[in-house]
């Protein structure tokens, strides 16, 4: 009874052993797969085919999506390109992870002539994103920076300076007229990055080899961010809100002055309409008075993997991905401000983006994030350094904060 | 045996005694004991220990007691003895990344059914001793039929002539639970106790589901998933893991010795 039991089972966990291990068909055609984060409208999708078509055979372009959350896409491609996998073509890459996938040779350099080539027109903060020991480690596809948002129907005129606007959000007497990112994550660094280099300062020195973090422009961000915290027109829950926690409050009507990523505008004109109505937008205020604000640069930058089997036309299906038209496709549908500067004042984007001069102004003096190839542990140090921001103590902590980025950027301890 | 239990935990503990960045392979050298020294000396570590103490108490504890429950239940029920075996089986067959969601889902603010019940309006996983709650509650629901299943087990071998006899001489069911159920019941206790306890303290998918690490619910298991997927530093993460192992190794000998006495004193009484 039992034998032709055991043989029926080995042989079923045999054929499914055999189904499961079965490859793709090969194909004639090169398949590209293009590594990205989940782009909800399509036009990434479009992007890819469309470059397909234009190949006229030459390959073929598969979009593959990531996971939404950030930290979950570079963990998947970090894992995947350390075990040197050969399927990775393109990598659809945070402006932050440049200098580590250069250093650690999972992407290819840019050869010069293609490099120049490729980023001609293109944003030079974007560019500078995308740049790592003086080499094009990939290209610009889309970008982005944070502006201030406020109600026009309450304030005459967009505040110069933090402590002015701080100042201005206390009058209205509500909990949360001011909507900042508190939470302990990557945004938190954002906003501190902000805000320092607004105030003249900078994470690391120009070589990016050891902390700068100079006395009085830290001390006074984290005496700003102090300030921020304890005001009563902080957020009552800003020790865990997000950009998105931000835009839903401000949905409400409640607040007064937000500052967040231009994807609130379609948000609140769908969900809001009478918000919409009432919101402006300026650049960031200044923290020094009569020194213009200086807000991080976001985006996507498309490398190639080092370990691809089409190298070469792998770099044209770059190419072709962020040209205008797909730049321009993905501004209108999925809303992702382009890096084409000519592409900003084109009525399609201007269309989609009315904030565009005010985006583009703000977007020609972003200012990077550290371009360290342990960047990701240095944010993790400054943001776990400096939540819950209610406990910040200026005058000590900037040791703290100096001694944490000290530390990470030379491996050392665990965050 | 020997290739897939013993190369990789004496390769963790190779690998612990460098530093190793798969960022930077060509950095690699041997640092001795460096990487522990940095692993004990930071204050995440301490916390993450203290914090997957506090998880691995607060279920086990729990998990006992309503396990207890359970096992009696499913021992004394007189009918639908079967089909109440298999309900309370259900959470334990359940994969731990889908309750884990389901519980994250049911605690959710905006979603969850759980504040429109209580009529509370609370974040439930944003602050560290609600989410501590929400993670040790979701690991006691579905954990304790694991429980309950050994300690039926025990609960079945008691000789039924033994409680037969005290009844007999007059004792209440208190003190038949005390005075022969319980003692008879310790090995089992113990047994079960250290399958939980051993697996508690490893606790990863569920913390990672409900908050990553947030709100100060790092367990250990995260800190070296961190240190190993996240940076890729693979010296300090083998580090790590070393003294997870280490940990779960103190913890399993305690046991184990609390075992070993019950088992030989009925012999010399």
């Amino acid at each position: 009874m039992t034998r032709p039991k055991a043989s029926w089972l080995s042989s079923l966990t045999l054929s499914l052993l055999i189904s499961a291990c079965a490859g793709p068909e090969e194909s004639p055609v090169p398949v590209l797969n293009w590594y990205v984060f989940d782009e909800r409208s399509g036009a990434f999708r479009d992007a890819a085919r469309n470059c397909s078509e234009q190949s006229n055979g030459r390959y073929r372009l598969v979009f593959t999506p990531l996971p939404s959350d950030a930290d979950q896409q570079r963990e998947q491609l970090v894992r995947r390109l350390a075990a040197e996998d050969r399927a990775i073509d393109i990598v659809g890459m945070d402006v932050i992870w440049t200098a580590e996938f250069a250093q650690a040779g999972w992407i290819l350099p840019w050869p010069d002539t293609r490099a120049s080539k490729a980023t001609t027109g293109m944003l030079p903060a974007a560019v500078a994103s995308a740049t790592y020991r003086n080499k094009l480690w990939a290209v610009p596809f889309t970008s982005n920076a944070q502006l201030l948002w406020y109600r026009k129907d309450r304030i005459d005129s967009a505040p110069e300076t933090w402590e002015e606007m701080i100042d201005q959000a206390e009058r209205f007497g509500v909990r949360g007229a001011l909507q900042v990112q508190g939470q302990r994550y990557e945004g938190l660094t954002v906003f501190f990055v902000s805000l320092l280099s607004s105030a003249g300062g900078a994470v690391l020195d120009r070589s990016a080899a050891a902390v700068s973090l100079d006395e009085t422009p830290t001390r006074k961000t984290l005496a700003l961010l102090k300030r921020i915290a304890d005001s009563p027109a902080a957020d009552a829950n800003l020790a865990v809100s997000r950009e998105d926690q931000g835009r839903l409050a401000f949905e409400t009507g409640r607040p007064v002055f937000m500052v967040n990523y231009s994807y609130v505008w379609p948000s609140a004109k769908q969900n809001a309409p009478e918000v919409a109505d009432q919101m402006a937008w300026a650049r960031w205020p200044a923290v020094v008075k009569g020194r213009p604000s200086r807000v991080t640069i976001g985006g996507i930058n498309l490398a190639i993997g080092a370990y691809t089997r089409y190298r070469e036309t792998a770099f044209e299906a770059v190419e072709c991905l962020v040209s205008a038209s797909n730049q321009m496709a993905a501004a209108q549908k999925g809303g992702l401000p382009p890096t084409l500067q000519a592409l900003y004042s084109t009525p399609e984007v201007r269309e989609r983006f009315p904030m565009a001069d005010t985006l583009l102004a703000t977007l020609k003096s972003a200012v990077q994030r550290p371009r360290t190839p342990v960047y990701n542990d240095i944010s993790l140090a400054i943001s776990h350094t400096l939540h819950p921001l209610t406990d910040i103590a200026p005058d000590t902590d900037t040791g703290r904060l100096r001694s944490a980025v000290n530390r990470a950027l030379h491996s050392e301890g665990l965050f | 045996m020997l290739l897939v239990t013993a190369y990789p935990i004496l390769y963790a503990l190779w690998l612990s005694l460098y530093r190793y960045d798969l960022r930077f392979p060509e950095q690699s050298r041997f640092v001795g004991l460096a990487n522990y020294v940095s692993v004990l000396t930071s204050e995440v570590w301490w916390q993450a220990l203290v914090n997957t103490l506090v998880i691995t108490l607060g279920s086990v504890s729990m998990e006992l007691v309503v396990g207890f429950a359970m096992a009696l239940l499913m021992f004394k029920a007189s009918f639908g003895r079967r089909t109440i075996r298999t309900v309370v089986l259900i959470p334990y067959g359940m994969i731990t990344v889908v309750s884990a969601l389901a519980w994250k889902f049911a605690f959710d603010p905006v979603t969850g059914f759980v504040n429109a019940l209580l009529n509370l309006d609370r974040a439930w996983l944003t602050e560290c001793w609600s989410a501590f709650f929400v993670i040790i509650f979701s690991e006691i629901w579905k954990t304790t039929p694991f429980m309950g299943l050994l300690l039926l087990a025990g609960l079945t071998l008691i000789p039924q002539d033994l409680i037969k006899a005290a009844r007999v001489d007059g004792a209440s069911a208190w003190q038949r639970f005390r005075k022969i159920t319980l003692p008879l019941m310790t090995p089992t206790i113990l047994v079960a106790l250290l399958f939980r306890t051993l697996d508690a303290f490893r606790i990863f998918d569920t913390v990672y589901v409900q908050t990553r690490g947030a709100a100060a619910t790092e367990t250990v298991s995260i800190v070296g998933y961190n240190a190993l997927i996240a940076r890729l530093n693979l010296g300090l993460g083998s580090a790590v893991s070393v003294l997870i192992f280490v940990c779960v190794l103190i913890i399993a000998l305690l046991l184990i010795k609390g075992v070993g006495t019950p088992l030989t004193r009925p012999r010399r009484e």
